[in-house]
């Protein structure tokens, strides 16, 4: 499999997404709070080696696109505390993605 | 070769008296990743891969970063609108530009508005832009920063003793992989006459990660 092969993009910005909720063992680069949520793309930020093959010194390829996806804090903490359009943005790579609920 | 805490052995005639119990001579502890990483370096010393001359001027380089690039860029995109407006499209093509080479990773420049302020935090490890900051300071990989600064935003800027109002949108980017993140502050008022060097020295470390403004002129 030649380095520079990459998993074509399926999500644009402004696209409504949301994380899969799984829980596999080894280097996950999914933050746990953010797993199940729902959010929109903010960017592509473009194809990185996958690094849950990386950490384990595998070529990490075929290289995933890489999101900026952007989600509403007082979505994902339900004792947030702040105005409603407090956010946070998070790198998600595409295999961690999957198309959201239109909002 | 490094070993763990022991009271030292040797006898204490240095032909005076006994001098007061002073710190033990390994003052640090080895944990289980120092002892890898020791033995992991002199290793490959030993097998000829790296030399311990490489390792230092390594150490050396990363000491020599410092917040004082991330100001420059910062002072610079505030004089001079054309360059903002190609740090915010091409960061690291922007750095380059000023002489900064801004290292492996590819930097996302976030702007502060009068309508959004933006913190940066990693809350998986300590990632941090360190080709234009330099070595991030102790609290940014303190697992209490890394945990409240996605959950409560506003209550860690408070303790920075920076109040945003709620009209203006709190916005967390949480560094989970292969971004890196620079905030340009805003530019404080009443700097009209300053000189680029001079708007330079109120860009602080802080107000780059987002947990400060910029300092106002005095």
């Amino acid at each position: 499999m030649s380095a520079t092969e990459a998993t074509a993009p399926r999500f644009r910005p402004g696209d409504p997404v949301r994380v899969r909720f799984a829980d596999p063992p080894g280097h996950i680069r999914t933050p746990w709070y953010i797993r199940g949520q729902a959010g929109v793309v903010e960017r592509l930020c473009g194809s990185f080696g996958n690094p849950e093959e990386l950490a384990y010194n595998r070529p990490g390829t075929p290289r995933q696109p890489l999101y900026r996806v952007r989600f509403r804090q007082n979505q994902i903490w339900p004792d947030y505390r702040g105005p409603a359009s407090d956010t946070v943005d998070l790198e998600i790579y595409q295999h961690w993605l999957e198309p959201g609920d239109a909002r | 070769m490094i070993a763990p805490d022991e009271p030292h052995a040797h006898p204490h005639e240095h032909g005076q008296a006994a001098h007061p119990p002073a710190r033990p001579d390994t003052d640090d502890t080895l944990t289980y990743y120092k002892a890898m990483e020791v033995a992991v370096r002199e290793l490959l010393i030993e097998k000829g891969v790296i030399s311990a001359e490489d390792v230092r001027r390594a150490i050396e380089a990363m000491d020599a970063r410092s917040p004082a690039q991330g100001a420059r860029i910062v002072a610079r995109a505030w004089t001079d609108p054309a360059y903002k407006t190609r740090l915010l499209a091409d960061p690291n093509a922007a750095i380059h530009e000023l002489g900064i080479e801004p290292g492996a990773y590819k930097l996302v420049v976030l702007e502060n508005t009068p309508r959004v302020h933006n913190l940066v935090v990693c809350t998986l490890c300590s990632c941090y832009p360190r080709g234009v900051l330099g070595l991030p300071p102790d609290w940014y990989k303190s697992r209490t920063y890394r945990s409240r600064a996605v959950h409560e935003p506003r209550a860690v800027l408070r303790e920075f003793g920076t109040e945003i109002p709620d009209h203006v949108e709190v916005r967390v980017h949480d560094s989970t992989a292969d971004m890196r993140y620079l905030v340009l502050p805003e530019r404080p008022g009443a700097s009209g006459t300053l000189s680029e060097s001079e708007l330079a020295e109120l860009v602080t470390r802080d107000s780059m990660i987002g947990v400060a403004r910029a300092r106002a002129p005095s």
